[in-house]
């Protein structure tokens, strides 16, 4: 099964696990199933239109999946699939 | 309640100094006890990845979070938060720091007038995503890795 690293700020939507297995075979898949299992996680995932919001990226190892397949990127067993939020802000 | 460590806090100042007048940004990590306290006792600076002016935004690219997230978990510390600096602009988030901001991290502004650091503020977000100021303690070597 692939793995998920969740990001310290959304572990407390999945009882301060850091790490989850998922059996999906593609990004889209594996998001569907993690706001199945916790769906706390899904406002924090998915913008009202059920797409991967602006601040949510997700890498494949070190490839933003925006630059692979997208959501359809195909996820293996081996996969290790990180949830990245975007860190930004500022002044103005 | 969030502890800085007295070495964090003069690297963090350090750092948002150096910036200016650019903005700063890095990672906090510490541990939080099972009152939720939390203690700061390292810092890691980080590159603003922000294109173009800085003066009034910060960024951090994806993989050094990754990264930070790694360093974390290989020093047995948690990754407690962000820092950043507003020049010339008090240690109040904005708007733009709110609706980028995660859940349960903490945030630390320092704001930096006229290329000296003045005040250092910490802020969280609730349960209605708006920021709640936190009361920030500084200790010397406040907590040890254990």
């Amino acid at each position: 099964m692939a793995t998920v690293i969740i990001p310290t700020p959304l572990r407390k939507f999945t009882n301060n696990t850091a790490r989850l297995e998922v059996t999906a075979d593609t990004i889209d898949k594996t998001v569907n199933e993690l706001t199945l299992n916790f769906p706390d996680l899904k406002k924090h995932l998915l913008d009202e239109q059920g797409q991967i919001r602006s601040f949510v990226n997700i890498f494949v190892g070190n490839d933003d999946i925006r630059n692979l397949q997208q959501g359809q990127t195909a996820v293996k067993a081996d996969t290790v699939i990180s949830i990245v939020p975007a860190i930004a802000g500022g002044v103005a | 309640m969030i502890i800085i460590d007295t070495q964090a806090r003069a690297a963090l100042l350090k750092d948002a100094v150096a910036a200016f007048p650019d903005e700063c940004c890095g990672f906090l990590f510490g541990k939080e006890d099972e009152n939720g306290l939390r203690a700061i006792t390292e810092i890691q600076v980080v590159n603003n990845a922000k294109e173009g002016d800085k003066r009034r935004r910060f960024v951090i690219a994806p993989l050094d979070y990754i990264r930070a997230e790694e360093y974390a978990d290989e020093n047995q510390l948690q990754l407690l938060g962000v820092y950043h600096s507003h020049p010339n602009h008090p240690a109040i988030p904005s708007e733009h720091d709110r609706v980028a901001a995660q859940p349960w991290f903490s945030y630390i502004i320092v704001s930096v007038l006229d290329g000296k650091p003045d005040a250092l503020r910490s802020w969280r977000l609730n349960d209605d995503s708006r920021f709640e100021e936190e009361n920030v303690g500084i200790v010397a070597n406040s907590y040890t890795n254990s």
